[in-house]
């Protein structure tokens, strides 16, 4: 929709990143060149396989913990699936006696992928779910996870970095109360042990920035994705510590530890291997730079519109995530505004995505719906300039002015403020 | 989802935009947790709507309808504005997306809110 003679500008580094010279020169030979099927038995198959391999190896370094630890999937939609669904199936497969339903913890602002997971167990009966909420300032309290364990839980999912508002979460922490348990079970007749209760962390939005060692975040389940961090799309993986109940959701065939049937998607793998090398490579460097530029950002926004304020917490946040809500303007045509300019955000308002709530994750928050559909998203990367962020806050404050004088006070009026 | 033409012009520019002084009657339509909402000021004389206004709250088909329901409405006598729907109004603006045609096209509502508006107080004051 943008005037094609306007210089883009591309602030939704937390929606998709381009992918890295470096990763494309790396997938490339794997197409056509080395094309071979990582489970055949010839030398096509073995140099597809090696590629796995190494791939496989870069992420468990990268994670802290053995090769052999790491499925690869197509994406972090699969990992969460496959973390969640397989842990409540291997649960069934030899449930305790006594019978009961699993209980699952997760929070009221996980991505999309995570809840409609979680709510579509509850909906086939097979698991109970507690959704916490968290602060305003967009962060969970671990002592609020600690109240929700109940005697049948058996897992844990919170996200590392939320995808809209950025706000980091204390994985550590919750990590090492979950650690405490398993408590000894007396009210089920079981006089045995429960187990321990899984730990499963979606880190898509945190790989780029924070430690991923998951011996320190003491998790069970990690997920991550490739095109959040300059590599691939359709390439991901899930960490599962060895020893972790879980089974498949996809049968067929015997690949990634028989966890994940279905042909290694080589070029995808590879890239993704390239991407967390880059990643282990220059993340201390990038993340002082953006972390910059996204405070001059939020330092400009804040001064130079009336009327605007940051979502979620600035000090536990990720670097590259600023997040607004301007009064009196609707999120969608900011958006369509902002594109004309050739300035490409997102927002949390249910027009743009077709739905009829605004963003599940402000609300979650105790905003209000006028305030989660006023919201504005920029997350910055590694190739964003000061001079970038210079035009948007000058074509971003006509625009907010224009909005306003469109809407006048029919907010205000509707309320019967005036 | 994509706009149409149409839609991005009345969007950008909008006609009739602002509020009228001393309206003849004004209509409200919309609620802030769809995220849309809008109002509409009428000027009658002799029947017919002399001058019209709008403002609105909302993405950017919901501009977009409210400017082309002045433009649409604008001189017409009270009858002719009452028949206005929004099907004129989304093809007025050469269509608009599926998805909008029902959360964003309210400014028909809002205009014949604000023609009964009219008509009430002008039962009181005979």
């Amino acid at each position: 929709m943008y005037n094609k003679k306007t210089k883009r500008i591309y602030f939704d580094y937390a929606a998709t990143t381009p992918v890295d010279k470096t990763v494309i020169d790396a997938m490339l030979p794997y197409f056509s060149q080395k094309f071979g099927n990582a489970m055949s038995i010839h030398f096509f198959g073995k140099e597809a396989e090696e590629a796995v391999d190494k791939a496989r190896e870069t992420l468990a370094d990268f994670l802290h913990c053995k090769s052999d630890e790491i499925i690869f999937t197509s994406g972090a939609t699969e990992s969460n699936n496959l973390a969640i669904k397989g842990v409540v199936k291997s649960y069934w497969a030899n449930p305790p006696a006594g019978g009961w339903k699993p209980h699952i913890i997760t929070t009221a602002f996980e991505h999309h992928c995570v809840l409609e997971t979680c709510q579509s167990l509850e909906k086939d009966g097979l698991a109970e779910v507690t959704y916490i909420k968290p602060d305003r300032e967009g962060i969970i309290n671990p002592l609020d996870i600690k109240k929700a364990i109940r005697k049948n839980t058996i897992l844990v999912s919170i996200m590392y970095v939320n995808n809209e508002i950025g706000t980091l979460q204390p994985i550590e922490e919750i990590g090492k109360i979950l650690k405490s348990y398993p408590v000894k079970s007396d009210d089920h007749g079981a006089s045995k042990l429960k187990a321990k209760i899984l730990f499963h962390t979606d880190a898509t939005q945190a790989v780029n920035y924070f430690d991923c060692d998951v011996e320190k975040l003491d998790v069970d389940l990690l997920s991550l994705s490739g095109h959040k961090i300059y590599g691939p799309k359709g390439a991901g993986a899930l960490y599962i510590k060895k020893g972790t109940p879980i089974r498949r959701i996809t049968d067929g065939g015997d690949q990634e530890f028989s966890l994940r049937a279905g042909t290694q998607n080589v070029p995808g793998i590879v890239g993704l291997g390239k991407a967390i090398e880059l990643v282990a490579q220059n993340a201390k460097r990038e993340t002082k730079k953006i972390e910059k530029l996204r405070n001059y950002l939020i330092k400009k926004v804040l001064q130079e519109i009336p009327n605007s304020k940051l979502n979620g917490s600035l000090k536990f946040r990720t670097p590259a995530n600023a997040n607004f809500t301007f009064k009196d303007v609707e999120g969608e045509s900011l958006l369509i505004a902002l594109d004309m300019e050739g300035i490409a955000c997102s927002t949390g308002s249910a027009c743009s995505t077709g739905s009829l709530e605004p963003s599940h994750v402000l609300l979650a928050l105790g905003m209000k719906a006028e305030e989660a559909h006023g919201s504005l998203r920029i997350t910055l990367g590694k190739d964003t300039a000061k001079q970038e962020i210079d035009i948007f806050i000058t074509k971003l404050k006509n625009i907010i002015k224009h909005l306003r004088k469109i809407s006048g006070k029919v907010l205000e009026e509707y309320y019967g403020l005036k | 989802m994509k706009y149409s033409k149409k839609v991005i012009e009345h969007f950008t520019r909008p006609r009739n935009q602002g509020r009228l002084s001393s309206p003849s009657g004004v209509g409200i339509a919309g609620n802030p947790i769809c995220g849309d909402l809008m109002k509409i000021y009428i000027k009658v004389k002799k029947d017919r709507i002399e001058d019209i206004k709008f403002e609105t709250l909302g993405c950017a088909s919901a501009i977009a309808t409210s400017s082309m329901i002045t433009q649409l409405a604008k001189g017409k006598t009270l009858s002719e504005a009452e028949k206005i729907t929004r099907n004129d109004v989304a093809d007025a603006l050469e269509g608009l997306p599926m998805i909008k045609m029902h959360c964003s096209n309210l400014a028909d509502e809002a205009l014949h809110k604000a023609i009964e508006n009219y008509k009430s107080k002008n039962k009181k004051a005979q």
